[in-house]
């Protein structure tokens, strides 16, 4: 066996792992006493879960012999490795607080997060020239890390709204947080559909011009939306509904747009599905398992989450990219898309610990900011390059 | 100023909602800091006297106060969050082509919107003056705010004596009563705490346990940090401050580095583009998924020169090696304070071209043969026997528009050529017009014909020029800031008061953050005594 290979199977391994460690924090909602006590589930799910971070850490390394460069440097490798951090941010969190509901909430994110980056080719890539160097490594590895100890706080805000939010009617809040889960449906959908499809080998190609260069375009998804002021190629397939908007720059616009309507729909179906299985919204399912739950103390990690994240977010995103960019594009500022939108995540977060400093901003609204918080890192992660054009390669 | 004198006998500026002492409260202070009696005390600030809760009258009282708020703070944050948000809607001016006219460009791409964008002046958005304000009173708001806290917090933490105030102790968030206490549980105590690091000041059976009162500072220290970094943006707009230019290398030409006042010259001695081997077995897949050409390595061997002595004008200066090496992305290469960077490149640019004369029928019957030298063309060249060759035009790059040959640029990356041919046996001059891969013979009645003999070819690098005195200031400013951060973040300043009362003791705990971490203290320092632990007096649940 290669290490290729080896690679492969020990992120499966973790998958499965942490997939299993999930069922025993759950476990931990019918052990009888306090929910931050000790339980046996609660023990095994976090020994699990070490393992499978081993097993991941093991992944990444093997991953890095193979290739001869740390495996951050594409999408898929940079989103597994966010993954991973999410991973590792829970276990820190989990050893200074040890409540076992966390696990229930920060695995399955880290879960749909490894996930969604498989479903990007997963080959081995080169480095292109503007990679090669350490700041790859110390860059992203940091801010990937800083991003994953400020997601926590959005699982910690997760569990505070579903058990504060008064579910006895339907309005703004009940209808904000069922959307929230429904965002965790579309990635589900996502990933559902995107293997589906794979799995039928589905291809449709378009042709367009942009700039003078005749380009083609492949979905292996049915086409939606067509890329902008294009012709499809293929035939005996669907024809597309409409094309995509011009103002959409990115590489690949129109095939990422068409993704994202898919995940979407799928979403929509997966999350009307559990409503009429459930016959309530679905934060109201699960409000009822929650009721041994501390607020103040969950209260405290989404604060603590973001009051440790926020160093190393900084350190990584904004210094480490700043020393990067003056290194590689001899600019350490540039206004690029991706760099003023780690600056919202910073100014965002640091609104969040000014805000901490007032009466009134604990508790339920601290909750919602770090639900806000966590949606301003993933628009940056997968969004940007989908409609804003930029500089960074990939991401 | 009124100072106001507490029964402990310490005397408080004015504005004290805390004494600084006992932390007795001020009676007709309480609501600055909103104390409901009977409620919990506001610690924030230690209760001390803040200039922005105590004068109101002036206008510098009022935009002292105003931008000492927190919540004008916070929200300058939102909107800088906004307008930077607002900034990536489209593309900024410096992202679009430069060839285009950008009142155009937005319209063209963007329809209606972007010609709105463009007119409100978001193409240039993080450059414009509203922006830039913005930022300046997020940093007058920085400045202002830390002043007002940072003074007082510092003398109500210098001037806090271990015994305190009961109403003081009471309306503590952690607070726990014991009835009865033995001298050995107190002495237990104590040992306890020590062994968590905290340091205890004692008066008269009054404890006073405190540890990391430094991590209290830390907001401080990176709002200085914050402060210089946005100085050292300020110090960018002087020009001198820095150089931002651009050079082009040939291949074996020496040229003058712009900005360095003819000091500095660089040596292009060979520029290298490497692909990645599409065979390579890791990266087969992903190369091929790429087009099969992904680029490994820019690199440019370089040689920097300093002019040696006094430059007599029209003279050849007379250069000194200072240093050789290779250039490559990510790998700029750095001299007295300068840095040249792997920027772009042009690959294959005619350096010369050889061509040969023959009678039309017979290229190897050559009359003569000459080599058109780009970085030194000439009029005429003469070949043996009397011929002769005369360039009626040249272009350097050829483009062919409406049917006109011109150049597009001056470069000679695609060279085309009128040539007139004289000879002895030639009437009048024969016409040729060549360019890459074509030879054209207008009339079609030459008897002589013009080939391309050889050609020497080489490539352009394109380095960019940087010189930044700032970049020690922001360096510094990041270092502080995250200095500050992190000692304001990852420790916690915790205090723990003991209180005799009676033949018992009652026991408060504060911290400015991480009460779970206070709790646990609280439950090892405790630990097989008799004293209570304290309770939780505030819960949102």
């Amino acid at each position: 066996m290669d290490f290729y290979t080896i690679s492969s199977n020990l992120l499966y391994t973790a998958f499965v792992i942490y997939l299993v460690a999930t069922f025993f924090f759950g476990a931990t909602i019918r052990a009888k006493g306090s929910a931050q006590r000790t339980s046996r589930a609660g023990t095994i799910g976090i020994v699990l879960t070490t393992i499978g971070f081993l097993a991941q850490t093991g992944y990444f390394i093997t991953r890095w012999i193979a290739s001869g460069h740390a495996p951050v440097s594409n999408l898929f490798e940079f989103t597994t490795f966010f993954g991973m951090m999410l991973v590792f941010a829970f276990i820190i969190i989990y050893f200074i607080y040890r409540l076992n509901i966390l696990g229930l909430f920060a695995l399955p994110v880290a879960l749909i997060v490894i996930g969604y980056a498989s479903m990007f080719p997963r080959e081995l890539s080169p480095l292109i020239p503007a990679l090669k160097t350490h700041w790859l490594y110390i860059h992203v590895t940091t801010a990937a890390l800083g991003e994953a100890i400020l997601a926590v706080s959005f699982a910690a805000g997760l569990i505070y709204l579903i058990k504060k939010v008064d579910q006895s009617s339907f309005n703004v809040k009940t209808f904000s947080l069922e959307f929230v889960l429904y965002m965790i449906f579309a990635t589900l959908g996502f990933i559902l559909v995107t293997t589906t499809f794979n799995a039928m080998d589905y291809q449709v190609t378009f042709e367009y011009e942009k700039e003078g260069e005749l380009l083609t375009s492949e979905y292996h998804l049915p086409a939606i939306v067509a890329p902008y002021d294009s012709e499809m190629v293929t035939e005996d397939r669907f024809s597309p509904l409409f094309e995509a908007p011009s103002w959409m720059e990115g590489q690949e616009a129109g095939r990422k747009f068409n993704t994202f309507i898919w995940s979407l729909m799928a979403g929509l179906a997966l999350h009307l599905l559990m409503l009429l299985i459930l016959r309530k919204r679905v934060a109201k399912a699960i409000q009822p398992l929650l009721s041994r739950v501390n607020l103040d103390l969950v209260d405290e990690i989404i604060y603590r989450s973001v009051a440790i994240g926020f160093p190393v977010f900084t350190l990584g995103a904004l210094i480490f990219a700043a020393i990067w960019a003056q290194v590689a594009w001899n600019r350490f500022w540039g206004w690029d898309p991706k760099e003023v939108w780690a600056l919202i995540t910073w100014f965002f977060y640091a609104a969040f610990l000014h805000l901490r400093l007032s009466r009134g901003w604990h508790g339920e609204k601290s909750a919602w900011l770090a639900v806000i918080g966590f949606a301003i890192i993933m628009f940056n992660l997968i969004a940007v390059n989908l409609v804003l054009f930029g500089l960074h390669s990939y991401a | 100023m009124n100072k106001i004198k507490c029964e402990c006998g310490h005397i408080n500026p004015e504005g004290t909602v805390l004494c600084e002492a006992c932390g007795k409260p001020v009676e007709k202070n309480q609501h600055i800091d909103g104390n409901d009696k009977g409620k919990l005390l506001n610690m924030r600030y230690d209760g001390s006297a803040r200039r922005s809760q105590t004068y109101n009258k002036t206008v510098i009282d009022k935009v002292w106060n105003f931008f000492s708020s927190v919540k004008v703070g916070v929200w300058l944050i939102v909107l800088a969050l906004i307008a930077s948000a607002v900034g990536t809607i489209f593309p900024q001016e410096m992202y679009i082509p430069p060839t285009v006219e950008p009142a155009q460009y937005y319209r063209d791409e963007y329809g209606i919107f972007g010609q709105l964008y463009y007119q409100l002046g978001f193409h240039n958005l993080y450059g414009s003056w509203w922006y830039i304000l913005l930022i300046a009173l997020i940093g007058v708001s920085l400045v202002i705010c830390s002043i007002d806290r940072v003074v007082p917090l510092h003398r109500a933490l210098k001037n806090q004596r271990p015994k305190r105030h009961e109403v003081f102790i009471k309306r503590q968030r952690l607070f726990g009563q014991t009835e009865r206490v033995s001298n050995t549980d107190m002495e237990a105590v104590k040992e306890n705490l020590k062994k968590k690091n905290y340091k205890i000041y004692e008066d008269h059976g009054h404890i006073l346990a405190e540890k990391n009162r430094f991590s209290r500072w830390g907001p401080y220290v990176n709002h200085i940090g914050l402060i210089i970094i946005l100085i050292g943006a300020i110090v960018r707009f002087f020009p001198f401050m820095y150089v931002d230019t651009y050079v082009w290398v040939r291949e074996g030409e020496t040229v003058v580095i712009p900005e360095t006042e003819q000091q500095y010259y660089i040596e292009n001695k060979d520029f290298i583009l490497e692909l990645y081997d599409p065979n390579d077995e890791r990266f087969s897949e992903a190369i091929q998924q790429e087009g099969g050409m992904v680029p490994k390595n820019f690199q440019t061997n370089a040689v920097v020169y300093q002019v040696k002595g006094d430059t007599v004008p029209g003279s050849e200066p007379e250069l000194e090696k200072i240093k050789e090496g290779e250039i490559r992305v990510n790998e700029p290469l750095k001299f007295n304070g300068f840095a040249l960077y792997q920027s772009d490149y042009q690959l294959n640019e005619f350096k010369s071209m050889s061509f040969k004369l023959h009678p039309k029928n017979n290229a190897e019957d050559v009359i003569g043969a000459f080599t058109f030298d780009m970085t030194d063309p000439k009029q005429e060249y003469l070949l043996e026997n009397g011929y002769r060759i005369v360039v009626d035009q040249y272009f350097p790059d050829l483009e062919i528009d409406n049917g006109e040959p011109k150049s597009k640029s001056n470069y000679p990356r695609n060279p085309a050529f009128i040539f007139f041919v004289y000879g002895p046996d030639i009437e009048d001059r024969e016409v040729s017009f060549l360019t890459i891969g074509a030879n054209i013979n207008p009339g079609n009645q030459n008897q002589y014909k013009l080939s391309l003999a050889g050609v020497e070819m080489r490539d352009v690098t394109g380095l960019a020029v940087k010189k930044d005195r700032t970049l020690p200031i922001f360096a510094v400013g990041a270092i502080i800031f995250m200095i500050g951060v992190v000692q304001g973040m990852y420790w916690q300043h915790r205090r723990i008061w003991i209180h005799p009362k009676d033949d018992g003791v009652w026991i408060a705990g504060h911290t400015n953050k991480n009460w779970y971490g206070l709790k646990r203290d609280f439950e090892s320092i405790l630990d097989r005594t008799s004293i209570n632990p304290p309770e939780d007096q505030q819960e949102l649940s």
